[in-house]
C-alpha cells in the first residue's frame, strides 16, 4: 500500500489534468473489474457486474484531482501570473514550490508587500519558473501546475501535497483488489474536476445510475491547537459523515456503514463537517436521487503542500467499505 | 497538451506593452453577415423573451438544416445530417443582458430588475427599449449641478434607478408598459469599418457564426446547432438543449471581454486582458464555469497553425457560459468555448473586429471539418 501511496500521492494531477493519475489507476486495474471505460469528462470506471438479486447498484467514488494553479499572463521578465485551481489559500502559496505537466517546477513568489498584516491576494503573487523573458519561459498561458513536495513518514503519520484525494483513489484501489465476495454490482469511480466544484461526479452518477453512492475523500480534524472544534481526530478511524456544508449524508447508508463497521469490529468516528464538501453532493441530486454517504479519511493542513493522515486510517477506510460491500443493503 | 514543446505564441519580440503579435491575416467579413449581425443586434431578446431572436434565426437558417424545431423552453434545435456515428453540437445564445419592469410608480416611472449581469454605473443616462414594441425610454440620472461631492463619488444602487417613458402618471405609464415586460438599451448598430458597434453583441455575434456555419456545406458527421435561451441568467437553456442533443462533443460559440486597453499605469504591462480586439478567435481553457476539453482545445488549436487562422488564448478565470451546463448533461460531453473578443460588453454599446469575426468563421469551420472521433480517443 505503501508504494501506491507514493506514486499517486506525488505525481501530477490538477483539476482538468487527471491524465497522468488515470493512467496509473487504469493500469493497475488492468484486468480486474469485469469493464473498464472513461467517459467524456475524464472520470475512470471499472465495473464489477456480477450480482445476486437482492444485490444493489453501488457506486464508489473518489476523485483523482488535486487542487494547484494555472497560468494567466507571462510577463516581459517571464514570471507568470497564475489563477488559483480549486481552493488554495494565497497564504499556502508563499515559498511553495509548483511543478507543471512537463516536469518544469516554479516557486511562488510575492509583490513587494506594504502592509503585512493583510492576507495576500493573487493578484499580487507570481510563479518564478528561472526564466530570463517571456520567450525563454518553459510554459504559457493555460499551463497548470500542482503543488510539488515528497511524501514524507513522521511516526505514524505520512505527509504529502495531495492526500486530497489520492489517498481516496487508494483506498478505491485497496477495495477492488480485496473484494472477493460480494452479492451487489460495483462501480470503483475515480472522479475528475471535484475541486473546481465537484463537476465530474454526477455525469458519472448519470452514466452508472447507482441504487447507492459512497464518496471516499479526506476531512478535517479537530484535533489541532485552537483549531475549529471537530469530533474527529487523525489516528482516530475512518469517519463516517453525517453531513457537511454541500450534502446530508443518507441516514440509512449511515446506520449500514455504522452497522458494517461495527460488525467487522473496526474502530470508527462519526464526522459532522462545517465546511467543505465532496463528490457526493452531486452525486445524491443526479437523476431521480441517490442515496449517498461518505467515508472520510481524517486529514489535517487540508489544501496546503502538506496534507498528513494517518495510515492506520486508510486501512480502516478499506476495510469498513470491504464490510459493508459484503452485506445486504437495504433501503 | 504538451505544454513544453509547444512554442508560446506570444513570444516574439515586440513594443507592445501587453506582450502579443498582431495577426497579419486578412480575413473578410462579408455584407450578408454584417447586414444579419446588425438585424440580430437591434432586435431585443432579454432572457425569458427571445421570440424576436428566434423569428430572425429561423428565417435565416431556413431551407439549410434537415431538421428544425424549437423546444419547451425555447431553444432552437437545428440538424443537418452526416455521415459516420459521430454528432456534434454547436451552441449560441440568443439571450441578451437588460432589465425587467416590476413596478410602475404613481408618477408614471419604472422600477426595475436587473437580468443577468449588469453594473448599475453603465445604466445611469441610457435611453432603452422598452417592450416589444420598443417603448422609448431613459434611465434618468440627477445632472452633475446637483450632486453633492459624495454623489458624484457613489455608484448609485440598481435599486434607486427608475426608466422615465415620458408618462405623467401611472395610469399613462401602463397604457403602454406592464411589469413583466423586459427592456434594453436603444442602441442602433453601426458599421465603423474595421469594427462593429452595437448593443447584445453577447452572443449575436455568436449567433450569426452559427448561422453561417448553417448555411455553409455540411460537416462530415451529424451536426446540431442550438440557439439556446437563458444563458444570461443562468446557462438555462444550454442544459436542456444538450441532454436533447446529447452529442459526441459541443462547440460553444461566444464572446468574451476584451479588457486590452493599456493599464493606467503605462509602466506596468497590463496582465488582466482576458482577450485582446483583433488578435483572432480566443479559444478557452478555463473559466468560473468549467476546465475545457484539452483534446478539442489541441485540435482547434493544431488546425489553426495548420491553416495559419490567427487565434489567443482567452486568460483563464472568472466568467462562464454554456460550456458549463453543456459539459455536465447526461454523462458528460467534451466541450470547446470559442469566443470572439469585444470591448465593453453587457454595456449599451460593444465593439468588435470585422476580421475576428471572420477568423472565427474560419477556424469554427476548419476545425470541425477535421474532427473526428480520434480527437476524442484516450488511447
Amino acid at each position: 500500500m505503501r508504494v501506491q501511496i507514493e506514486k499517486l500521492v506525488e505525481a501530477y494531477g490538477p483539476s482538468g489534468h487527471e491524465d497522468q493519475i488515470r493512467e496509473m489507476i487504469r493500469s493497475e486495474i488492468r484486468g480486474i473489474p469485469d469493464y473498464i471505460t472513461v467517459d467524456g469528462i475524464g472520470n475512470l470506471i471499472g465495473a464489477i457486474k456480477k450480482k445476486s438479486k437482492s444485490g444493489k447498484k453501488v457506486m464508489l467514488i473518489a476523485h483523482m484531482d488535486e487542487i494547484g494553479v494555472m497560468v494567466t499572463h507571462v510577463d516581459e521578465q517571464g514570471f507568470c501570473r497564475f489563477i488559483p485551481l480549486g481552493g488554495v489559500s494565497t497564504l499556502s502559496c508563499m515559498g511553495s514550490r509548483v511543478r507543471f505537466a512537463d516536469g518544469t517546477l516554479g516557486v511562488i513568489g510575492i509583490e513587494k508587500r506594504l502592509n503585512t498584516n493583510s492576507v495576500p491576494k493573487f493578484d499580487q503573487l507570481f510563479i518564478d519558473v528561472g526564466a530570463t523573458s517571456r520567450e525563454d519561459c518553459p510554459v504559457q498561458i493555460g499551463a497548470a501546475a500542482g503543488f510539488y513536495r515528497p511524501l514524507e513518514e513522521i511516526g505514524s503519520r505520512l505527509i504529502a501535497k495531495s492526500m486530497d484525494d489520492r489517498i481516496g483513489c487508494v483506498v478505491l484501489l485497496q477495495v477492488m483488489k480485496a473484494l472477493r465476495r460480494t452479492p451487489h454490482e460495483v462501480a470503483f469511480v475515480w472522479s475528475v474536476q471535484e475541486e473546481v466544484g465537484t463537476r465530474g461526479a454526477g455525469p458519472a452518477a448519470y452514466g452508472f445510475d447507482p441504487d447507492v453512492a459512497i464518496a471516499i475523500d479526506v476531512t478535517r480534524t479537530g484535533d489541532t491547537p485552537k483549531g475549529w472544534k471537530m469530533d474527529v481526530s487523525l489516528g482516530g478511524g475512518p469517519a463516517i459523515k453525517i453531513r457537511d456544508q454541500g450534502m446530508l449524508a443518507d441516514p440509512r447508508i449511515v446506520r449500514h456503514l455504522r452497522e458494517a463497521a461495527e460488525a467487522a469490529k473496526l474502530p470508527y468516528q462519526m464526522e459532522v463537517l462545517e465546511h467543505g464538501t465532496t463528490d457526493a453532493r452531486a452525486v445524491q441530486v443526479s437523476r431521480i436521487g441517490v442515496p449517498a454517504g461518505v467515508v472520510s479519511v481524517p486529514c489535517r493542513h487540508i489544501h496546503t503542500p502538506s496534507e498528513m493522515i494517518d495510515e492506520a486510517d486508510v486501512k480502516g477506510a478499506a476495510d469498513l467499505l470491504l464490510s459493508f460491500l459484503k452485506r445486504p443493503i437495504v433501503l | 497538451m504538451p505544454q513544453a514543446k509547444r512554442k508560446s505564441h506570444s513570444g516574439t519580440k515586440t513594443k507592445v506593452k501587453s506582450g502579443a503579435k498582431r495577426a497579419p491575416n486578412r480575413a473578410k467579413l462579408t455584407v450578408g453577415v454584417v447586414k444579419r449581425l446588425q438585424e440580430l443586434s437591434e432586435a431585443v431578446g432579454v432572457s425569458g423573451d427571445e421570440g424576436a431572436i428566434r423569428k430572425i434565426v429561423l428565417n435565416a437558417i431556413d431551407g439549410h438544416v434537415d431538421q428544425v424545431s424549437t423546444d419547451t423552453m425555447g431553444n432552437i434545435i437545428a440538424t443537418k445530417k452526416g455521415r459516420g456515428r459521430m454528432h456534434v453540437m454547436a451552441a449560441a445564445h440568443i439571450d441578451e443582458v437588460g432589465v425587467m419592469i416590476v413596478a410602475v410608480s404613481s408618477d408614471g416611472l419604472l422600477r426595475f430588475a436587473p437580468n443577468g449581469g449588469l453594473d448599475p454605473r453603465v445604466l445611469i443616462g441610457k435611453p432603452m427599449w422598452v417592450g416589444r414594441e420598443k417603448i422609448p425610454g431613459v434611465i434618468g440620472a440627477s445632472p452633475v449641478h446637483l450632486l453633492n461631492r459624495n454623489e458624484q463619488n457613489a455608484s448609485p444602487s440598481m435599486e434607486s434607478l427608475r426608466i422615465d417613458i415620458g408618462a405623467s402618471s401611472k395610469e399613462a405609464a401602463l397604457r403602454y408598459v406592464r411589469p413583466g415586460e423586459r427592456a434594453t438599451f436603444a442602441t442602433p448598430f453601426e458599421n465603423l469599418g474595421h469594427t462593429l458597434r452595437g448593443k447584445a453583441l453577447d452572443d449575436r455575434v455568436g449567433v450569426a457564426i452559427l448561422i453561417e456555419l448553417l448555411r455553409g456545406k455540411a460537416l462530415p458527421f451529424k451536426f446540431t446547432a442550438a440557439f439556446t435561451v437563458q444563458e444570461e441568467v443562468g446557462l438555462r437553456g444550454a442544459r436542456v438543449a444538450a441532454f436533447t442533443i446529447e452529442p459526441d462533443a459541443a462547440v460553444v460559440l461566444e464572446v468574451t471581454p476584451a479588457n486590452d486597453l493599456p493599464a493606467e499605469d503605462e509602466a506596468n504591462e497590463n496582465v488582466h486582458y482576458n482577450a485582446r480586439l483583433g488578435f483572432g478567435p480566443a479559444l478557452s481553457l478555463a473559466d468560473a464555469s468549467s476546465l475545457h476539453d484539452r483534446r478539442l482545445v489541441a485540435h482547434f488549436e493544431a488546425v489553426a497553425r495548420a491553416q495559419k487562422i490567427p487565434f489567443q488564448y482567452r486568460q483563464p478565470g472568472g466568467g462562464g457560459n454554456d460550456a458549463g451546463a453543456i459539459q455536465r448533461s447526461h454523462d458528460s460531453i467534451p466541450i470547446i468555448g470559442i469566443s470572439v473578443p469585444a470591448r465593453y460588453i453587457h454595456s449599451p454599446a460593444a465593439l468588435v473586429s470585422r476580421e475576428d469575426i471572420a477568423n472565427t468563421i474560419k477556424l469554427v469551420r476548419a476545425g470541425l471539418e477535421a474532427l473526428s472521433p480520434k480527437v476524442l480517443s484516450r488511447k
